[in-house]
């Protein structure tokens, strides 16, 4: 860091707010003042809601006009001027060329009927003022740059025929190709796989010391950001919380909600008997004064065992030709043993088919071999209408609150109308009750019964999804990705509350996850799948402490470790 | 049930759902608003015209033939009234002296018609005035003919004053060749054209929405059979279709015209509906209810319709607009309603004659009212539509 120099960008009291109807404004940033320095990453941390996205967005210019509001005294300072002031044509100038940005999902970023040189030679011939062969030159180059094998004969691909991450590496190539002295990246490698995702971070790091760019790099995530960032920017509610040197911020965070964040995440070398949550340190409660023993874990050889799957597995078909079919393993011979008030936790990265897996054991896919044994009987091999007997023994909760509860039903409709399927309550009046039960067994008010979905934070509408397949007393739960779209403070809550559910009623949980550090807090038994196969089942403490499989040993090298002590650079 | 015991059981507020939500956003939105009261005027007025409450005696001829609207004042009345009635039938009609000219301008029609005792003149004077298309005033329409004068002649034994009433120099909105008032027709004719409009609306909408919903949510051949229905029923041309329904159909009145527009008008939404199935039956919330075991029949109704009621509605209005229009047309080239009942279409159509005659305010009644009424219906519609989807409104806008 060179804090002789000027600051690259200075912002100073940046007010946004939004307008979302006639008289309604909803402040998204309040008064926010930091600098970007030269040469240096700054992350901007923040759950979902923070303004980080927004600040972003402020410092290129690119907030839509009819209805957002830039405070009067506010300013983003870059190359002699104020940003917010700037007209369209000098906004156009600056972007891409001075600043540019990367974009979280790299598959909808590009466009899918041009190849990759096309777009990239595009920006290069706009911006850069390059004829044709010399643009196709500076591109391959540039595809060779960000580690793209065979750039020569990689520039002809379309975006489909690439991995996501070497789509996200063509954004990149595209975004450095004007070669700027801000590079934002907001949440560049969230889409992606974890073993991905370390290359790219890795990408994004060599590309700014190589560059002497300074990056802002947003995210949610602070083990990434230990991994990254020189400088930490820590937003909440659209304001500071605490920003400072990384070194600073995660050696010795001063503000509660900083403190919060790094402890609520679960961590790979311990096992708390619950995750501390945002409110005990925002309440000021202390730390010490919690239960800080650690669970134990592990499967014992006699344990009950509560579901048996041998051999399952799962194709599909697409149709190739007029009359052909080809066939896709998405499952491949997979076999294991659910032990009654254990969780097996199931990860692996996307396409490994674990997923899959959920889905067929609830029949919501029908397998294609194998067979699932459930109190002696083969759950995959019955009819409709016995199976209806024992669908109310497994549930799912899947991954996206905002999407697996119906936005036309008020809560108590979702959950009495399993009850009212199943026949579990004798009377509509007793089924009420049932579910005001539940509703505070999870945690939420009784209000909620008259609410509807969309009324409900992420965290709160996974309460109700978990609430619903209580509704139906599960011996075995299958949670798919169930607090992957949740952030790390709400993230925490729902785990703590799926422990308190396991140790209570003593369900059994198929764990379903691409988090590694989530999967090893949660899980008594680790399964690690690839492309359809299981690679390695084992206890989670053993898998973590001594992975057998060369495979197993990458995925967990690429997990962040968050702040490992200042960098040498 | 679960209504009944949420209700029963709960003093409670239940929270906004998605129509007040709606209903919120679009009592905010002033042309929203406007074109609202305008179409639910236009309603009110149709069913109250229904329930015979006015406009019931559209058909009583109480102007002169082509009494011309009472604001164009009485003098150039009386020279429009000379130009026009000179050459149909021979004879200046004088205000005045009205009564007597008529009586004899019946004669020649009366002895193709059967006559009613008294003689009043209503359907005499149809068939006179349409001397030149006389075959036309001879044979298909005699049942009719007599059954009007049957009515007529039931009145004017009730009345008695028929005769003897002086028809009127001028009306409101100025009269058509029998000198009926085009107001009450216009009325009248609002009652079966926006009557049609809607419940051939209904009709086609109920069976797009039923079978886009199986297509898209069972795929496979269902989907496929569906699909063929609808390649079909969409690679014959409009028109023809539609002429071929009224020719299987055999017999003319406001539930043909229903029936034509409504089996023939359903592919839109059929395709609409199915692609919003086939997007919502891949969402998690119905592979939720997948889970909890609800069955086919109800993912389809109860949990899927309702997220896509929305595009149902709007389908319903854009198709009531569409089909009062079809109505309007179908009337205009004879497919329509049969001639004792009035609509706009068949009021415009007898406006094609008088239009040479310079007899202009049949037209301008009937084509102002449907375009008021199209244009609020459409633009309520687009209401409605920012109002359920608040997010299409910026996407549109920008």
């Amino acid at each position: 860091m060179n804090d002789a120099m000027d600051p690259l960008v200075r912002v100073r009291n940046l007010e946004v707010s939004f307008r979302i109807d006639r008289d309604v404004v909803f402040e998204a940033v309040k008064r926010v003042s930091f600098d970007i320095p030269q040469d240096t990453t700054v992350a901007l941390v923040g759950e979902s809601g923070s303004g980080k996205s927004v600040t972003a967005l402020a410092l290129l210019g690119l907030l839509p006009p009819e209805n957002s509001i830039i405070g009067a005294d506010s300013e983003v300072l870059f190359g002699g001027g104020n940003v917010l002031r700037r007209s369209a044509p000098e906004l156009r100038a600056m972007r891409g060329a001075d600043i540019s940005m990367i974009f979280q999902e790299p598959m909808t970023s590009l466009n899918p009927v041009f190849t990759v040189g096309f777009q990239l030679i595009e920006v290069l011939r706009l911006h850069m003022g390059m004829g044709p062969g010399q643009a196709r030159k500076r591109a391959i180059e540039l595809l060779d740059e960000v580690g793209i094998p065979d750039a020569e004969f990689k520039i002809n691909a379309y975006p489909s025929q690439m991995s996501g991450g070497q789509q996200q590496r063509v954004m990149i190539a595209m975004a450095i190709a004007c070669e700027p002295k801000l590079l934002i990246a907001d949440e560049p490698t969230t889409a992606l796989d974890v073993t991905i995702q370390k290359q790219i971070l890795d990408l994004i790091a060599a590309l700014q010391k190589k560059r002497r760019m300074s990056v802002l790099f947003i995210t949610h995530d602070l083990a990434v950001v230990g991994e990254i960032a020189d400088y930490v920017v820590v937003m909440l509610n659209g304001e500071i919380r605490e920003q400072g040197p990384a070194q600073q911020v995660f050696e010795n965070p001063q503000d509660a909600y900083t403190q919060a964040l790094l402890k609520c995440r679960p961590q790979l070398d311990r096992r708390p008997m619950r995750l501390p949550v945002i409110d005990d340190y925002m309440d000021g409660r202390t730390v010490g004064s919690r239960d800080m023993s650690e669970r134990r874990r592990g499967v014992d050889p006699d344990d009950a065992i509560v579901l048996e799957v041998n051999g399952l597995g799962k194709d599909f078909y697409s149709r190739e030709g007029l009359f052909g079919k080809r066939k896709f393993e998405a499952v491949k011979n997979v076999s294991f043993r659910l032990p009654k008030g254990k969780t097996l936790g199931l990860v692996g990265e996307s396409g490994s088919g674990k997923t899959t897996v959920g889905l067929t054991l609830m029949r919501l896919h029908e397998a294609s071999a194998g067979e699932a044994i459930f109190e002696g009987r083969d759950l995959l091999a019955m009819s409709p209408k016995d199976f209806m007997a024992y669908k109310r023994r497994i549930q799912i909760i899947f991954q996206n609150p905002y999407a697996s509860l119906n936005p036309r039903f008020i809560v108590g409709e979702i959950l009495t109308e399993p009850m009212q399927l199943h026949g579990i309550g004798g009377s509509a009046q007793e089924r009420t009750e049932l579910a005001f039960e539940l509703l505070h067994k999870v945690g939420l008010p009784e209000a909620s019964f008259y609410k509807y979905p969309h009324e409900f934070s992420g965290g709160q509408r996974q309460r109700i999804a978990i609430a619903r397949c209580l509704t139906m007393k599960p011996d075995i739960l299958i949670c798919d990705e169930s607090v992957s779209a949740l952030d790390v403070s709400v993230q925490a809550q729902v785990l703590n509350l799926l422990q308190d559910l396991q140790d209570e009623y003593r369900l059994s949980y198929i764990f379903i996850s691409h988090d590694l550090a989530v999967v090893k807090y949660i899980s008594d038994q680790i399964m690690v799948m690839n492309e359809g196969e299981i690679v390695e089942i084992a206890d989670a403490d053993d898998i973590y402490r001594n992975p057998r499989q060369p495979y197993t040993q990458r995925l967990l090298a690429s997990i962040p470790k968050g702040w490992q002590g200042p960098r040498t650079a | 049930m679960i209504a009944a015991a949420r209700t029963g059981a709960i003093p409670h507020a239940v929270s906004p759902g998605l129509w007040t939500l709606a209903w919120k956003r679009l009592k905010s939105d002033h042309v929203g608003m406007v074109s609202l009261a305008i179409v639910a005027a236009f309603i009110v007025l149709m069913i109250l015209s229904a329930a015979g409450l006015i406009a019931g005696d559209w058909a009583k001829e109480t102007g002169v033939n082509y009494a011309p609207p009472s604001f164009l004042g009485a003098d150039i009345e009386a020279a429009v009234q000379k130009a026009a009635v000179t050459p149909a039938a021979g004879t200046a009609g004088e205000p005045a002296s009205e009564s007597e000219p008529r009586t004899t301008g019946v004669d020649p029609a009366a002895g193709a018609v059967p006559e009613p005792k008294d003689g009043t003149q209503p359907a005499d004077a149809t068939a006179a005035e349409s001397g030149g298309d006389a075959g036309k005033s001879v044979d298909p329409l005699a049942d009719v003919m007599a059954d009007i004068k049957a009515g007529a002649a039931r009145e004017a034994a009730k009345g008695g004053a028929v005769v003897a009433q002086a028809r009127a120099a001028t009306l409101p909105l100025g009269g058509d060749k029998w000198g009926r008032d085009v107001l009450k027709k216009t009325i009248k004719g609002s009652q079966t054209s926006i009557f049609v409009g809607l419940a051939a609306a209904a009709v086609a909408v109920f069976l797009g929405t039923v079978f886009g919903a199986l297509a898209g949510y069972y795929g496979r051949w269902v989907d496929d059979f569906f699909n063929w229905f609808y390649s079909v029923f969409s690679s014959i041309p409009y028109l023809l279709l539609i002429l071929a329904v009224a020719a299987v159909l055999q017999q003319k009145g406001i539930l043909t015209i229903i029936l034509i527009l409504g089996l023939t008008g359903w592919t839109g939404t059929f395709r609409l509906i199915r692609g919003e199935y086939l997007k919502h039956k891949a969402r998690e919330y119905v592979q939720a209810a997948d889970a909890i075991g609800a069955s086919h029949t109800r993912r389809i109704f109860v949990h899927i319709f309702p997220n896509v009621s929305h595009v149902v509605l709007v389908q319903l209005s854009i198709y009531a607009v569409g089909f009062i229009k079809a109505e309007v047309i179908l009337s205009f080239l004879g497919f329509g309603v049969p001639v004792d009942v009035v609509s706009w279409g068949s009021m415009l159509n007898e406006a094609q004659n008088e239009l040479i005659l310079g007899k202009w305010w049949q037209l301008a009644s009937a084509g102002t009212a449907m375009a008021l009424l199209v244009t609020a219906f459409s633009l309520f519609t687009d209401a409605l539509r920012d109002a359920l989807d608040p997010k299409l409104k910026g996407r549109a806008g920008t």
